[in-house]
């Protein structure tokens, strides 16, 4: 088994090696920081001509996982887009992609940094959601027990290995990596992210197989 | 041209004559352009300069007259120093300043108003100066340009650059007169095509190229080790030579070796003699402060690297010491002409082989020195990426229209060859990203307005002019002392991640601990006595030339070797002994047990990039066949596989075909290709340079080039700038050629050589470093099985 199952809030979820996070009680398939259209809005602000294929790899992505799981539910965890302006713009052909994708199921657009505003893709739009005891939102607060978010692209690795887009986890906390092609990653041994774990916590890898690590494990280069 | 009055005396005031090649430029200054090739320490810089002086000495020219371009900073500086004396003492009205990344903004902006009569500068600093509006103004009305170094210049892409933006100056001042000065090269033509404004010829002037410089090979009572490139064993030798000359360089091939064998010497340096160290990851101020100190005749020796094969007038430097064997003799007789820096005497060099396998390389290099027989490998086409820089850059300067530009672009010798189709291809590039995609107006960079191309946004000059350059520097990361503002000197990246706190290494000669990582500076505290864990920062990592490693295999199958050392030719007797010496025109191949592996040694004489390539091709060839390889090493001229598996069948591992066809699909995941891949897309505009900004600020916005790589490999695989990787690679790191070159030279004749142990050829294969693992699944494995004793550890394994 590639998937990596735990218990948080009393909820049984299952980490994804992809980088999605299954719950299959509710069959909910949650993914953050798609940042879809990034390469156009960088091209419009007159900055480089990236290759403008990430929102059709990241469809493609999201396509795969949602066919493994076959949802009830999708939850974006924000940043789903890079800016407004990019949901506005982006192609035809990824619009029919997202419609054929909501089809029979509820879709739920977390607004985050990037995309604070409604988007005209179908799917819900919300501030942040509760199911059970647990909080979806784009960007953790500290005082909320039990709450899943996104935002901050976690990367991590033990000392001596490469790091690697991850999940974190404490006992009250579950942080999300980024889904989108064009992401980079902000390493948990940065303080600003390591800070709002518990020391006690845990990082999911991704890749072939989502592999536990303890984040202590990970702090050193 | 006579030399004027006033200048012959002041000439002999100082007690100097003309020499015939600086009176011969002097002569031909007419010329639209003019090659002077000179050995080292011929004068070259005078006879470039001497018309632009004697031409401005009336007083009557206004603005810029003549543009120095060097591939140093500091050489523009001394440049500015030494022309201070002439034109100070002979009171002439010209007026000299340099222009480089370190002149301050306001004497840039003051520049472009009120040009000098003589600018020094550098290609990226030229290239900025031509991507402003106001370009057309500056450069009215110059008339000369030379180019010191340009043999340096030409071999990588800043001479491409150069070239291009000389292109544009020529349209903008079409008198301009190109000089070139160039050190003693293989292909003294090769350099004129790429100065003289195509098809327009370029006559070449020849320096005499002096006496034959005395080089000889260190042969010491202890013998040179089987391995490694330390030379340690040199160390007392080395330091007897210095003693008994005023000023010696050491010359080595890597950072890390300069930076051991420094360390070494100042072990053994009991007289406490002067000595510095010179390279390029020290820090500019530290590298200042040895140039100064050598300037004044206060260093007995300098240990260095390929940072001091340019330029500087070092003065006094009568020794020549090289360590390692020079993997190049154009360089090797480059390096050599920093001895006696004065003309008509004869250079003086010592070659110290670091292994035994070196011993028979210095000896071949020495007879091709004495045969005057330089290597180099033919230059390519001009490179795409660059052109595309140098298409933006033409558009931040003001709208241009293609075809005035693809024909100004075709008088550039590296690109007269250029299709109208390559051209548009890059044009396209610059104006939509090359994806098809002209119906959105946002991926515009560039726009066809009446019939011009312009920038879309006019915004957009300024990024593209922080992002002028060629120059594409390793990933590095300051090396500091905690609390301390002074840099000590810079670390590759790769080498900062394998450091743990408490790790020790070598940075400016001294041993420091590594404390930790703060903000992109390595923080480290001073450390005494103890051996260093190593300084593995390398610098470039050059392969044996094509030439060379052909004298070493004709040497090889001589009758006997009179000029080796006798340690060495009982080595090579012994080989012949047990079993072949290789031959040029058969891929030797041994196959013997050894220490419960079986191993496999291919003598490809192909130099250390191809070989590499060629390790990684043949292993995954070899795991398809079920012989389970585990690694492999290389050498420039070999290359060592071990596995589990003997390999009984070796002819069908080498057929070109199935070489070709590994290549094919190994390229495509490739780290080589990826890296090759960044520095493309970083010159052609598609990445920025700013990636370390974007670290430092909002981190997770930034990701890695690999990203972009694996997108277009997979949506897009003839985007235009997978294929310039593809050549790229195949020339640099891939070396591919090297591989076909062997192929040819071979016809893919094996001989398999099998024998019951180890050759005395392939003995030293078992100690070199930098061993390469096979990994079939392994590395999840590797990941897995630590993860698992990490989670049992912490007490986490339930979660």
């Amino acid at each position: 088994m590639s998937d990596f199952a735990f218990t948080f809030c009393d909820a049984d979820l299952v980490a994804r090696p992809d980088g999605t996070l299954w719950w299959p009680r509710k069959r909910l398939l949650c993914v953050s920081d798609l940042h879809l259209g990034k390469s156009e809005r960088i091209a419009r602000r007159g900055g480089t001509l990236l290759p403008p294929y990430e929102t059709r790899e990241t469809l493609w992505r999201l396509e795969a996982a949602i066919a493994a799981t076959d949802p009830a539910c999708v939850v974006c965890l924000g940043d789903s887009f890079d800016d407004l302006t990019a949901a506005d713009n982006v192609s035809d052909d990824a619009r029919k992609t997202l419609t054929r994708l909501q089809a029979g199921r509820d879709w739920i657009w977390i607004e985050g940094n990037h995309d604070a505003g409604p988007v005209d893709i179908g799917g819900t739009h919300r501030g942040e959601v509760v199911l059970d005891r647990i909080t979806f939102r784009h960007i953790t607060d500290q005082a909320t027990r039990g709450e899943i978010s996104g935002h901050y692209h976690p990367k991590a690795g033990p000392t001596g290995l490469p790091q690697r887009a991850c999940f974190l986890l404490d006992k009250v906390k579950l942080i999300l990596p980024a889904f989108g092609a064009y992401t980079g990653g902000l390493s948990v041994r940065d303080p600003d992210l390591s800070g709002l774990m518990e020391s006690a916590g845990v990082a999911i890898l991704t890749g072939k197989k989502a592999v536990a690590v303890p984040i202590s494990a990970c702090l050193k280069r | 041209m006579d030399l004027p009055a006033h200048f012959s005396d002041w000439f002999s005031t100082k007690g100097w004559s003309i020499h015939p090649h600086q009176q011969e430029m002097l002569d031909r200054s007419s010329e639209p352009s003019l090659l002077l090739i000179a050995p080292t320490g011929g004068g070259k810089t005078l006879a470039g300069f001497l018309p632009s002086v004697v031409e401005l000495s009336d007083g009557d020219h206004d603005g810029l007259h003549t543009l120095y371009v060097s591939p140093l900073k500091a050489l523009a500086a001394d440049i500015k120093r030494n022309l201070g004396t002439p034109i100070a003492e002979m009171d002439l009205p010209i007026r000299v300043e340099d222009r480089t990344g370190d002149t301050s903004y306001t004497q840039k902006r003051r520049q472009r108003a009120d040009p000098p009569h003589i600018l020094l500068t550098t290609p990226e600093s030229l290239a900025l100066l031509v991507s402003y509006e106001d370009a057309p103004r500056i450069f009215k009305g110059v008339q000369r340009i030379i180019i010191d170094e340009i043999h340096a210049l030409a071999e990588s892409k800043r001479g491409d650059q150069l070239m291009l933006a000389i292109s544009r100056i020529q349209a903008m001042s079409p008198d301009l007169r190109r000089v070139g000065l160039s050190a003693t090269v293989e292909d003294p033509a090769a350099i004129a095509h790429e100065l003289a404004k195509h098809p327009d010829p370029c006559p070449i002037v020849l320096a005499d190229p002096g006496p034959d410089p005395d080089i000889s090979m260190l042969v010491t009572e202890e013998k040179p080790p089987w391995s490694g490139g330390g030379a340690k064993y040199s160390i007392p030798a080395v330091l007897d030579m210095v003693k008994q000359h005023k000023t010696t360089l050491i010359f080595h091939n890597t950072r890390a070796q300069a930076e051991i064998y420094f360390h070494n010497l100042w072990l053994a340096n009991d007289d406490a003699l002067p000595i510095g160290i010179h390279h390029g990851s020290l820090s500019r101020d530290q590298r200042a402060k040895v140039e100064a100190a050598m300037v004044r005749g206060d260093l007995r020796a300098i240990v260095c690297t390929g940072s001091l094969d340019l330029g500087i007038d070092w003065g006094d430097v009568d020794l020549v010491v090289q360590i390692g064997a020079p993997k190049n003799v154009k360089r090797l007789i480059q390096r050599i002409g920093r001895a006696n820096h004065r003309y008509n005497a004869p250079s003086k060099a010592v070659l110290v082989p670091a292994n035994r396998f070196e011993v028979v390389e210095c000896v071949a290099a020495l007879e091709a020195a004495k045969d005057r027989d330089l290597d180099g490998d033919p230059k390519g086409d001009g490179p795409r990426d660059v052109l595309c820089q140098h298409i933006l850059i033409t558009a931040c300067a003001a709208p241009f229209d293609a075809t005035d530009l693809f024909q100004e672009v075709k008088t550039v010798g590296a690109y007269s060859t250029l299709s109208r189709a390559a051209f548009d291809d890059c044009l396209e590039f610059c104006a939509t990203g090359g994806y098809a995609l002209q119906a959105y107006d946002q991926w515009k960079r560039l726009k066809e307005v009446g019939g011009t191309w312009q920038l879309r946004d006019p915004r957009s000059a300024a990024r593209i002019r922080m992002n002028i350059g060629t120059i594409f520097d390793i990933e590095t990361l300051k090396v500091k002392f905690r609390r301390s503002p002074k840099t000590l000197g810079e670390v590759e990246e790769s080498f900062a991640a394998t450091l743990t706190q408490g790790d020790t290494f070598l940075i400016g000669g001294q041993i420091v601990r590594y404390e930790g990582l703060n903000q992109l500076v390595v923080e480290v505290s001073r450390e005494k006595g103890r051996t260093p864990k190593v300084a593995t920062f390398s610098g470039t990592k050059f392969a044996t030339s094509t030439q060379l490693s052909q004298r070493i295999l004709s040497m090889f199958n001589r009758d006997t070797w009179p000029l080796l050392p006798a340690h060495t030719t009982e080595w090579l007797q012994l080989q012949r002994e047990m079993s072949k010496l290789p031959q040029a025109g058969r891929i030797q191949v041994e196959t013997f047990p050894q220490d419960g592996r079986e191993n496999m040694v291919v003598y490809g004489f192909a130099g250390v990039n191809a070989h590499r390539t060629l390790g990684l091709i043949l292993t995954q060839r070899m795991e398809a066949a079920g012989l389970n390889p585990l690694g492999f090493v290389v050498t420039d001229y070999a290359l060592l596989i071990w596995g589990l598996t003997p390999v009984t069948n070796v002819a069908p591992l080498f057929a070109p075909e199935n070489i070709r066809d590994g290549l094919e699909t190994w390229l495509q995941g490739n780290a080589v290709m990826k890296r090759t891949f960044r520095i493309a897309a970083t010159v052609a505009g598609l990445i920025e340079r700013n990636s370390r900004q974007g670290r430092k600020s909002g981190r997770q916005a930034t990701f890695s080039s690999d990203i972009l790589y694996d997108t277009l490999a997979k949506y897009d695989p003839d985007h235009l700038m997978l294929r310039i990787t593809r050549e790229e690679a195949m020339r640099g790191m891939v070396d591919f050629g090297r591989i076909e070159e062997m192929l040819q030279r071979t016809k893919g004749q094996v001989d398999h050589i099998v024998v019951d142990r180890i050759t005395p050829l392939a003995a030293p294969l078992f100690l070199e470093p930098g061993r390469i693992p096979v990994f079939g699944e392994g590395r999840d494995k590797l990941l897995q099985d630590k993860a698992a004793e990490l989670m049992r550890e912490a007490g986490l394994s339930d979660i």
